[in-house]
């Protein structure tokens, strides 16, 4: 039921990943202002040279999913009885992990009388990165370690327009800090952002993969791979001079998001857009929002996009959008709260847009 | 500056890519379904109608730079003297938008003209060698945004395989623009410029001409759709083609398509002709294959099927009108196409079931 001040109140609850997250929103029906009680976050971080597996995320986001949602509860400030529904990520992602934070939801549903909502990941992150850059109706690259997608809303739904047709970048990205053994604290990602920086020197060849909207990863990861060997073996680069890390990071990541933000273009100017917002992990990266913004002001547009807070999977966005369902009439019964490993962006109806 | 100011004895290169994005707001736009594919127009301004132009050498030749050296000013004087056929419409000064390639910044009696400016590039109608050669110039020009290196290696790359495909089309005998020269260093390549409309401009005033009455559309559909079932089954012997030569366009809609009209009725239209008469009229043509941006080489039934089934989504969703007569231009496809026509139709099945997109996880 609305708080004191009419507010309507959500809990959501994500987990699809590495990151087990849980946050509290406030939708004012007033104003149609959505603000943000408490977001917390625990993140699983595997040692470097290796990726985070199922089995010991969902572990981990059994462990932690009490605590976290304590100190959610405790930093928002609203009682238990001012909640109007528990959302929780339904898919997709990891099986183990999704599984592990369903239970926790459907737990505190039933331990507080409350109703259900089941979000789209996918939708979850451009309802927040709407919500917080104020972008109306942008063109979205969603791009983290398990999805990369171009997307533009149209009648109801959002559609897809283009996509990766292998491996995420983020993936890719997570994959070669394996290879080259970078930490995973606080982010793969992260780590080789900082590494680039020092690099450019060179530019190594990397293969360039857009097919129209559409690109793939994984023969770049693989030419990434090969060029990390030749540089441990100590062979040198295209000017003759050895390589390093630094400039394998910089290389890699000058390719790819210039294929990001080219497929991204391309939707563009197939609907008339210029606007563009980029949400996930990857849409952290100061260098990928750089190269947005060049395109995007060349096109007389702008970029949208958030800090680690709201861009990196959080509980927030489950609450968000989860919340604008529960406000068209949107339950998740109990017996059908179930989670998919598999669940495409354009298979939300998107009721609450026009 | 107009090309048709450079002297100059082209040789051309051949080939690269061009993809370029029609921004302009279109039937084909607003219907946006999920797997569609992006449509790259060069949408063709359809109130300049030029004659059309046969490149005067085919073989072409290298243009020079022009910057490096300036035209004969003998040159110039007979481009002048010959400016009869040239642009009527847009004779005026544009103002450009965006700063014009070095290419097109030398003083000319024909101005260049943007038609559309897309994701990757910007078409520009220009003239070649003389005032009455129209041609289009397609210009990808530098992204701010992607690493010098990697730009340049990407647009030269893209610019020269586009010339190799269109080179390789036209000698097999495949209604494509002629290239009359390129310089994919600098990012440009100029071609035949194409008379007529787009398919879909063609394909959309011909359904918006017809009884709106839906029984009646019924009763005399069969009947009525004559001459656009005729066009289908061009477009389908246009692709095979093309397929035949072992070329896959990469992006085929009916916005990709000219549909050139027969010499002879540009003179008719003028002595009054009847509605029916012009009516009639509407579909006739050949149909010329456009935009080879995303173009590819290959043989394989995976590959040309694809390319069906991107024009079928694109079809379905330009013209849904029109959606149940797709069949005809897979069946002359087939006809067309012969064995090879059969068995790729039967991958088409496989394709349609797969659709492009899979479920991600994440």
């Amino acid at each position: 039921m609305p708080d004191a001040k009419g507010r309507r109140i959500a809990l959501g609850c994500e987990g699809s990943a590495n990151k087990l997250g849980i946050g509290i929103i406030a939708h004012d029906p007033l104003t149609g202002e959505a603000i943000v009680l408490s977001n917390v976050r625990d993140t699983f971080v595997s040692p470097p040279g290796t990726g985070f597996l199922p089995k010991d995320t969902a572990r981990h986001h059994r462990a932690y999913f009490v605590r976290v949602a304590k100190k959610a509860l405790a930093a928002s400030g609203v009682s238990i009885d001012e909640i109007d529904c528990i959302c929780y990520t339904k898919g997709p992602g990891m099986g183990g992990p999704l599984t592990s934070v369903a239970v926790g939801a459907r737990t505190l549903a039933l331990l507080w009388g409350k109703e259900l909502v089941g979000v789209n990941h996918c939708v979850g992150h451009i309802e927040m990165g709407r919500a917080i850059t104020g972008a109306s109706n942008p063109v979205v690259l969603y791009v983290s370690g398990g999805n990369t997608q171009v997307i533009a809303y149209a009648e109801q739904r959002y559609r897809i327009f283009g996509e990766t047709l292998d491996i995420a970048v983020g993936n890719c990205l997570d994959r070669f800090a394996r290879t080259l053994e970078i930490s995973n604290d606080p982010a793969p990602g992260y780590n080789i952002e900082q590494l680039a920086k020092q690099g450019g020197r060179v530019l190594l060849d990397l293969p360039y993969a857009v097919k129209g909207m559409d690109c793939s990863f994984s023969g770049i990861l693989g030419r990434a791979d090969d060029l990390a060997a030749q540089m441990k073996a100590g062979e040198p680069g295209p000017d003759g001079e050895p390589f390093t890390p630094a400039d394998l990071c910089f290389s890699l990541q000058e390719t790819v998001f210039a294929m990001l933000v080219e497929i991204t273009e391309r939707a563009m100017a197939h609907v008339g857009s210029n606007q563009v917002l980029i949400v996930g992990g990857v849409g952290c990266n100061e260098r990928l929002q750089e190269m947005m913004g060049a395109m995007a002001a060349e096109r007389g547009g702008s970029v949208y996009a958030t800090d680690e807070r709201f861009c990196i999977d959080n509980g927030i966005m489950i609450a968000h959008a989860g919340l604008l369902a529960y406000e068209t009439g949107f339950r998740t019964p109990l017996e059908e709260s179930t989670c998919t490993q598999r669940f495409r962006t354009d298979e939300v109806f998107v009721k609450w847009r026009d | 500056m107009r090309l048709g100011a450079f002297p100059f004895p082209a040789k051309v290169p051949l080939c690269p890519s061009v993809a370029i994005a029609d921004t302009s707001p279109g039937p084909d736009k607003t219907k946006v379904r999920d797997n569609q594919h992006p449509q790259r127009n060069f949408t063709r301004n359809q109130s300049q109608t030029h004659p059309l132009a046969i490149g005067p050498n085919p073989k072409i030749c290298q243009l020079m730079d022009p910057t490096s050296q300036s035209p004969p000013t003998k040159k110039r004087k007979m481009a002048s003297s010959t400016t009869t056929t040239s642009t009527t419409t847009a004779a005026v000064e544009q103002e450009h938008q965006f700063p014009l390639p070095p290419i097109l910044t030398h003083p000319s009696s024909t101005p260049p003209i943007l038609i559309t400016q897309g994701a990757e590039g910007r078409l520009y109608k220009t003239t070649f060698l003389s005032p009455s050669i129209p041609c289009a110039l397609k210009y990808r020009p530098p992204k701010p945004y992607r690493h010098p290196i990697l730009d340049a290696r990407l647009t030269k790359a893209r610019l020269a395989f586009e010339a190799k495909v269109l080179e390789r089309c036209r000698r097999e005998g495949v209604p494509v623009p002629a290239v009359y020269a390129q310089n994919a260093a600098a990012g440009w390549i100029a071609v035949e410029w194409i008379e007529g409309a787009p398919v879909r401009v063609k394909i959309n005033e011909w359904l918006g001409s017809r009884p709106k009455n839906e029984e009646e559309e019924r009763e005399g559909a069969n009947k009525d759709q004559g001459p656009l079932v005729e066009l289908m089954r061009r477009i389908g012997s246009a692709i095979a083609g093309l397929h035949r030569t072992g070329v896959v366009h990469g992006d085929l809609t009916t916005s990709n398509m000219m549909l050139r009209p027969p010499k002879a009725s540009s003179s008719e239209q003028t002595n009054g002709v009847t509605e029916e008469g012009e009516k009639a009229k509407l579909l006739e043509g050949e149909v010329v294959i456009i935009d080879f941006g995303l173009a590819n080489q290959s043989q394989s039934d995976e590959d040309r099927a694809t390319d069906l089934y991107v024009l079928e989504r694109a079809f379905a969703s330009t013209h849904p009108r029109a959606e149940n007569l797709f069949e005809h231009l897979l069946e002359s496809y087939k006809e067309t196409f012969g064995k090879k026509g059969v068995s790729v139709l039967n991958k088409l099945e496989d394709v349609r079931m797969r659709g492009r997109k899979r479920s991600m996880i994440g």
